[in-house]
């Protein structure tokens, strides 16, 4: 099974990127990365609902 | 706060996702198909017991693990995305989804992980029957993964059975039943996963049809053909189905996104379908251009796919942004007066709870209440930018209709020359069989390209836009991310292009 071992070790170093090289250095959860509590959280999160209003992407330079 | 955000990288995050959802979407309709027509060849062989058989369905079973392979986990770097590109949408959503892919967690993706292990592995360790259960088992367990994430992105474009709780910011579930029962989410569920059967049943004839050409396997090939054109032409004639009504339920859920669909600005009475066009680039909504360069119109078959009445009236862009008090039409100027009332209403309950006055804050509620339906409409500077990119959603609709249209045919062809017994012989439409597995690619590709491209600027339909959903990141993070995909993506096809294709050189008499 040449195709099943092949394979195997794709799944696994495709794993090994994305859960210990992507996830860890590239893609932090953002807000639990930058506030501590909920309470802190829900209060950015509704701060950009409340104050910004901002141009569509295809007028974004 | 608005100085303070890097507004290109909302269209980063975009591209990065629309990245990942594509690439991802290379692998999802394949597994969902092949996996039934892996099934349906098994389940002849049970009945036969004929080894020819088993060594058939070994063989895109092989296919199947190797697309699987490649394909598994691709889906969580989206997940991995909406938490770091897409905070506020992720927060904000986060109650809504949750029982969804709870649900797709526990039952689907433990029952098809469960039994793929038994249908790869288990040939000569357990009984015939036992085999045959696993396999149909990961064929439904497959397409009951999809079903709950096409409820979530079914949510997304019709935002049903919640409610927005303004202190935590979040949309909270109020009807599970409402959510997975939205007409919506089954009308995407049923056209997503019929199209990946489609797709299946045009891989398995492209490959099959390919040895024809080079005059090998034909026995292996022709059963192959049989069974795939039998399933791919009852599946692409219900895709067909599906997709009028789901036209039909976005006419009433997304009307904006159908008229981008048809290129439609002026609405009108017995409204006529674009079967063939070039849109003009330089129309603008409101002004008097038209709206194409050239066209082919079919009479009246638009008001009847959207209002199923020859002589219903369809909106166009123009009516939907200015509005039309004859038709009962709110424009989005009305719907963004009403919007900034939401928000300044949220605004207001936010202050007045902070000052812990109670009479103020509830005061604030019921005047956001009021309003809340139109609150992502407080977020747009203005009418026009509630305008999906036109062209793209036009193009890629007439795309996806015509070459659905053309795998109709195809599978018809097909099964008329295996019935005359001629289909060996006849080498353009064999070509046009390969060429088909291409065009399926495309087809799929474009299917989302309409879905996602003409909600925008919608990340939930009316409540929250893109620019709003995103994080308060710097594009150089974004940017870097999306290369970096772009990179990884690109190795990981080529693996999968070379393997598959060497396993299909093999042919059905190798490993």
């Amino acid at each position: 099974m040449v195709v099943g071992k092949t394979l195997w070790k794709i799944i696994f170093i495709k794993l090994f990127i994305m859960f210990a090289v992507l996830k860890v250095f590239f893609f932090p959860n953002f807000l639990a990365t930058n506030f501590s509590s909920d309470a802190e959280r829900a209060e950015h999160v509704l701060g950009n609902l409340t104050e910004s209003r901002s141009p569509p992407p295809s007028e974004l330079q | 706060m608005i100085e303070n955000i890097d507004l290109s990288m909302v269209n980063w995050a975009r591209a990065t996702f629309a990245l990942t959802a594509m690439y991802h979407w290379i692998f999802v309709p394949l597994t969902l198909g092949l996996a039934f027509l892996c099934a349906f060849f098994e389940t002849i062989y049970v009945k036969t017991r004929n080894p020819e058989w088993k060594h058939l369905t070994k063989f895109w079973m092989t296919l199947f693990g190797i697309n699987f392979a490649i394909g598994v986990a691709t889906g969580i770097i989206l997940e991995f995305e909406f938490g770091t590109n897409w905070s506020n949408y992720s927060w904000m959503v986060g109650d809504i989804f949750g029982a969804p892919l709870a649900i797709e967690g526990i039952f689907a993706f433990f029952l098809e992980a469960t039994f793929f292990a038994v249908m790869f592995f288990g040939w000569d360790r357990v009984s015939t029957r036992m085999h045959l259960f696993s396999t149909w088992m990961v064929a439904v367990g497959s397409n009951l993964s999809a079903l709950w994430i096409l409820v979530a992105n079914g949510w997304m474009q019709n935002p049903v059975g919640m409610v927005f709780n303004p202190d935590s910011a979040r949309f909270e579930m109020e009807n599970l039943w409402a959510v997975i029962s939205s007409p919506v989410a089954i009308g995407h569920f049923v056209h997503a996963t019929s199209s990946g059967f489609l797709l299946a049943s045009l891989f398995v004839v492209g490959i099959s049809s390919w040895y024809l050409l080079r005059g090998k396997h034909k026995k292996f090939a022709l059963r192959s053909i049989t069974v795939a054109c039998v399933f791919g032409l009852l599946s692409s004639v219900f895709v067909a189905f599906s997709g009028d009504e789901h036209a039909f339920i976005t006419a009433k859920t997304q009307p904006m996104k159908l008229a981008a669909m048809e290129g439609m600005y002026k609405g009108s009475s017995g409204a006529g379908l674009v079967a063939l066009g070039m849109a003009n680039p330089l129309k603008q909504p409101g002004d008097d251009q038209d709206p194409f360069i050239f066209k082919i119109e079919i009479p009246k078959i638009l008001s009847l796919l959207a209002t199923r009445d020859f002589n219903g009236f369809v909106p166009g862009i123009d009516d939907l942004l200015y509005g039309n008090a004859a038709q009962g039409i709110m424009g989005v100027d009305a719907k963004i007066e009403r919007g900034d009332q939401a928000v300044a209403a949220l605004t207001a309950y936010k202050e007045a709870r902070k000052a812990n006055n109670e009479a103020q804050a509830s005061a604030a509620l019921e005047t956001f209440n009021q309003h809340r339906d139109y609150l992502g409409y407080g977020h747009l500077l203005s009418v026009e930018h509630a305008v999906p990119p036109v062209g793209l959603t036009f193009y890629a609709f007439r795309v996806m209709v015509g070459l659905g249209t053309f795998f109709i045919l195809l599978f018809a062809l097909y099964l008329f020359l295996l019935h005359r017994g001629t289909l060996e012989r006849n080498y353009p439409l064999l070509i046009l069989g390969v060429l088909g597995l291409f065009l399926g690619y495309v087809a799929q590709q474009a299917g989302w390209i309409v879905t996602e491209v003409g909600r925008q600027p919608w990340a939930i339909q009316d409540m929250l836009p893109v620019t709003v959903a995103r994080s308060n990141l710097d594009t150089g993070t974004v940017m870097t991310t999306f290369f970096l995909f772009l990179a990884l993506f690109t190795v990981l096809l080529i693996a999968e292009l070379k393997i598959m294709a060497r396993q299909i050189g093999i042919g059905p008499g190798g490993e």
